[in-house]
């Protein structure tokens, strides 16, 4: 068995007051002077650490308030009022929600599991990832601890297809060449983030968090000279098919081709490539997304990497879900008996932990995480830096001390969260989640089989 | 319990919120043109306005039903000096599940014993799925059927528990539902004692949780569950021997899979003691069980149990995975009396999200997937099905017996009938703030006793006089024929 895989989390402050659920708190006029304010009486003693930043004029009051409207409710003259956070309701899209956000940065402070009490406050089911549960074990199947360390849950992958079988001769000799493979501690890939402005600083910092983590960051060409010399072997340069035969970078390990044309020619073209060893060929998430993997795992191809939305979409589909690809490929390519010639990566909206054992279980071997790792560092995803404007939490101010910490905080709090999920459905290899879609449940099938037969509306009924 | 039909509800008696400002939907505002003509609080049906040393006051917001009031007094004031508006402080409060409405409405019904009759939705909440987009169905054949209720009783809610016709006690509650399980630890003891009165007042039970049985609790020994889970906190023989219904909790709802985590801060001298624990160190159960990997096992602990006390009813605590049918059904044939399923959607005093939002499936739909192999299987009448994660109101709980439960298992419910807002920092530092979910000593003694039970009662009355209502319109004339029957509710998008 490998050394048990540990990333060392430390707690690593914002830099910046952090934007909070908890809103303005507002005082009327008309205050009474009691002896005995309410906000003396306060159990966090919000009031009394209050403070005010002056150069982001936030006051303290505001976001380290916990909600719990005492004050609101104990002030004789019913002065004090709240409301949730204007700033807060303004960050991020319909995807990448204020809630995703704030949880990442959580993480990125603490590399701790978010926790919370009470029961879960969100919507029944969403689109995509949030259309699915994960399964657990109980009395007839064992769960797993590993959160606690008490057994050892391994959250290895391969990278690099493996043949169908291995032929031996008489002498009992391996007759084939020795499978190669990467052995990845963890089925996550960091990529440059297609948004914000990406200074050398943060090049540098994504690249020493990859190879502290044992995997691998995913740059372009204009970003390689950026990342320590040390972390080469760390780094998997993306390139374009027209430059890819001038592109060898020496020391590094895998490479990735954004595939664009044919696939009998790119294959043919690979062929002739031998450094790196390991290539992977990105393709779109998008209509015929699985026939287009078959062709290439056909045609000799080991790694695949299918590139969705930063939505988590197909491309040229927004009503169907990242999910939806990564599990048709998956399934089309178990059909063919090719699934473990190629590994599958999957990109795209990968924005919480639960995404990747979900992203797994429909079928991925690993998953590229791209803008959590810029939201780690305090990105507020407001899109200014788009437009020339001046950054609110001065991204290029980060040094690449601070921001390998800040995701390597967040990637230990997803390993926990991955081992908390695997443990609950007492699966102790991450290889073994690969789609193990039965292990799951789907609101598409779950919603439809439960419901669909009830009792049915007719002229006259009521419905309470 | 074995009483007969002559069981006497308790009163409902009004019991206002404990703070100074109860929050509603919805403010008045006076401005200061106001000249004090009372013509205010001639219109308001509904106890908004005061008249204090000749001087007209907009005393309770909180009763205020905003723009469904049929004769709104800021229409009638001569001098235009009042104004509605939305309260900003009802935004800030609840979640998806527990609406701001659903919270408003649950203090409602523990402040008066009634649901609201206007300006709020106490019926569903905003989730979008499962029970908020589920509804009772009224057919319109219903009308032309004779009224079976017309003798003039009331529909019997009362359940009976023990289905298994063997040596143990019959037990029977006179309502749908009991406390689900709440450990000493993750509760003060006054909102303990609160539930347990309330449960014994109502002729249900109320489980300790996991976090041993307090002395307190003794006078109340017939109404108690003890629980059994996995770090065995707090379990002896004694506690055991002291109740008639003993629940092994397999899983938890909120955390299915991974075990209870009581932090640090929680565990104060009472606490440790009970649980024979260090003051101040955190405590983890396990999980699983680690003496239970098949229903053999599972067997012998049930045996186990019954070896100690002969009479208990056994009840069987587990989540709701794939596979919670078999689960289930392994559970009968272990010697279970009651197998109680946790949806994911459940409470808890401290969790981690991932596992909250998405381990395990919602209790909509384990619940007909039980029924369902139950009946298949025909031991279906031999054990009773109990169904708690996220029931919120009595709409929810005729749902679920509709899918095919026999009762529920309240949690979160009863700890918003004491004044809970669902700000999620139950496991911070010295707990709820509120005074609820804490051992901290000052923050527990905001919950009385006296009070925290009547709220309970009041709230579980209104659901009760509810349930009756919905019953009778459905002609259903005891809620056993109300099980498993889904011609009486629809899916609104499958309708």
């Amino acid at each position: 068995m490998p050394a048990k895989y540990m990333i060392h989390a430390g707690q690593t402050p914002d830099r910046f007051e952090t934007v909070t659920k908890s809103g303005i708190i507002a005082w009327e006029e008309g205050c009474l002077k009691c002896a005995v304010c309410v906000k003396k009486r306060c159990v966090y003693r919000v009031y009394e650490k209050r403070g005010l930043d002056a150069l982001q004029m936030v006051d303290s009051v505001d976001n380290q308030c916990m909600n719990c409207l005492r004050c609101v409710q104990g002030c004789p003259k019913e002065l004090i009022h709240k409301s949730v956070s204007p700033e807060y309701k303004a960050l991020g899209d319909e995807y990448w929600s204020a809630e995703i956000i704030s949880k990442i940065w959580y993480q990125a402070r603490t590399g701790k599991i978010p926790v919370s009490g009470a029961g879960y406050p969100g919507p029944f089911s969403g689109a995509g990832f949030d259309s699915m549960w994960t399964d657990m074990s109980e009395i007839v199947r064992p769960t797993r601890d590993g959160i606690h360390g008490r057994e050892y849950i391994s959250t290895a992958v391969d990278l690099g297809g493996t043949p169908r079988h291995l032929s031996f001769g008489i002498e009992g000799a391996l007759e084939v060449p020795t499978p190669k493979v990467i052995d990845m501690p963890l089925p996550v890939l960091l990529r440059v983030p297609s948004v914000g402005r990406i200074t050398p600083n943060l090049i540098s910092g994504w690249a020493v968090a990859a190879r502290r983590l044992g995997i691998f960051l995913a740059l372009g060409n204009e970003h390689i000279n950026a990342a320590p010399g040390t972390c080469l072997s760390s780094l998997m340069p993306v390139v374009e098919e027209e430059s890819l035969k001038c592109s060898a970078y020496p020391g590094t390990k895998i490479m990735e081709l954004i595939m664009r044309e044919d696939t009998h020619r790119v294959a043919e073209m690979l062929k002739t490539i031998k450094e790196p060893e390991f290539i992977s060929v990105r393709i779109p998430v998008s209509r015929g997304v699985d026939d287009r993997a078959l062709a290439l795992a056909k045609a000799g191809l080991s790694i695949i990497h299918l590139e969705g939305t930063d939505d988590g979409r197909f491309l040229d589909d927004p009503t169907k879900s990242i999910k939806d690809g990564i599990r048709s490929t998956h399934l089309r390519l178990v059909e063919a008996g090719l699934r473990d010639a190629v590994t599958l990566l999957a990109s795209g909206g990968m924005a919480m932990a639960e995404h990747v054992p979900k992203s797994l279980i429909c079928g991925a071997d690993a998953v590229f995480v791209d803008i959590p790792i810029l939201v780690a560092l305090e990105c507020r995803l407001c899109g200014r830096c788009g437009e020339g404007l001046p950054c609110p939490v001065k991204m290029d101010k980060a040094e690449p001390v601070w921001v390998a910490r800040r995701v390597v905080n967040l990637m230990a709090a997803w390993h926990s969260q991955l081992l908390e999920v695997m443990g609950a459905m007492g699966i102790r290899d991450a290889r073994r989640l690969r789609g193990e879609a039965g292990r799951a449940m789907f609101f598409e099938e779950l919603d439809r089989s439960t419901f669909a037969n009830l009792g049915k509306t007719e002229e006259g009924c009521e419905l309470e | 319990m074995n009483r007969e039909r002559g069981f006497v509800f308790p009163e409902v008696i009004k019991t206002p919120s404990r703070f100074r400002n109860p929050i509603g939907k919805y403010r008045l505002n006076r401005s200061k043109g106001c000249i004090s003509c009372g013509k205010c609080l001639e219109t308001c049906t509904r106890d908004v306005h005061a008249m204090v040393k000749g001087k007209a006051l907009v005393r309770n917001h909180y009763l205020c039903v905003g723009y469904d009031c049929e004769n709104p007094c800021h229409q009638v004031c001569p001098v235009k000096a009042l104004s509605l508006r939305r309260n900003p402080d009802f935004e800030t409060m609840g979640d998806y599940r527990w609406s701001p409405d659903l919270l408003v409405s649950a203090w409602h019904m523990a402040e008066f014993g009634r649901p609201p009759e206007k300006g709020l939705e106490y019926r569903t909440g905003n989730s979008g799925g499962g029970f908020d987009k589920l509804r009772i169905l009224f057919s319109n054949k219903l009308k032309d059927r004779v009224d079976c209720n017309s003798n003039g009783l009331e529909p019997d809610l009362a359940v009976e528990l023990n289905r298994r016709e063997d040596n143990a006690h019959r037990i029977r509650i006179e309502v749908p539902f009991y406390g689900g399980g709440m450990s000493y630890g993750s509760v003060s003891i006054n909102t303990m004692l609160s539930r347990v009165k309330a449960a014994k007042a109502l002729g249900t039970f109320c489980c300790t949780g996991e976090g041993g049985y307090p002395d307190e609790l003794k006078p109340y020994d017939e109404h108690v569950i003890t629980q059994v889970a996995t770090g065995l906190f707090g379990v002896r023989e004694e506690t055991i021997q002291r109740v008639k219904i003993v629940e092994f909790k397999y899983a938890q709802g909120a955390k299915p899979g991974l075990g209870g985590h009581l932090l640090g801060d929680k565990v104060t001298p009472g606490v440790a003691r009970m649980r024979e624990a260090v003051v101040g160190y955190p405590l983890f159960s396990p999980f699983p069980f680690h003496s239970v990997y098949s229903v053999e096992d599972h067997k012998k602990h049930v045996d186990w149990i019954k070896a100690v006390n002969p009479r208990a009813l056994v009840s069987v605590k587990v989540s709701t995975p794939t596979d919670v049918d078999m689960v289930a059904v392994g559970s009968y044939y272990a010697g279970a009396h009651i197998i109680h399923l946790d949806g994911s959607y459940g409470g808890t005093g401290a969790a981690p999200d991932i596992a909250k939002k998405n381990i395990a499936m919602p209790i909509e739909y384990a619940v007909p997937k039980v029924h369902r192999f139950l009946t298949e299987e025909g031991v279906r009448d031999k054990i009773t099905v109990v169904a708690s994660g996220g029931i919120r109101t009595p709409h929810d709980v005729v749902k679920i017996i509709a899918l095919g439960a026999d009762a529920v298992c309240t949690g979160t419910a009863d700890l918003v009938a004491l004044e809970c807002i669902r700000c999620h920092n139950c496991e911070s530092g010295r707990g709820c703030a509120r005074g609820i979910a804490t051992t901290d000593p000052e923050l527990m003694d905001l919950v009385g006793l006296e009070w925290g039970a009547q709220r309970i009662i009041n709230m579980f009355m209104a659901w009760r006089s509810e349930m009756i209502r919905i019953l009778k319109k459905l002609s259903i004339s005891s809620l056993k024929d109300l099980v498993g029957n889904t011609a009486c509710i629809s899916h609104i998008d499958y309708s």
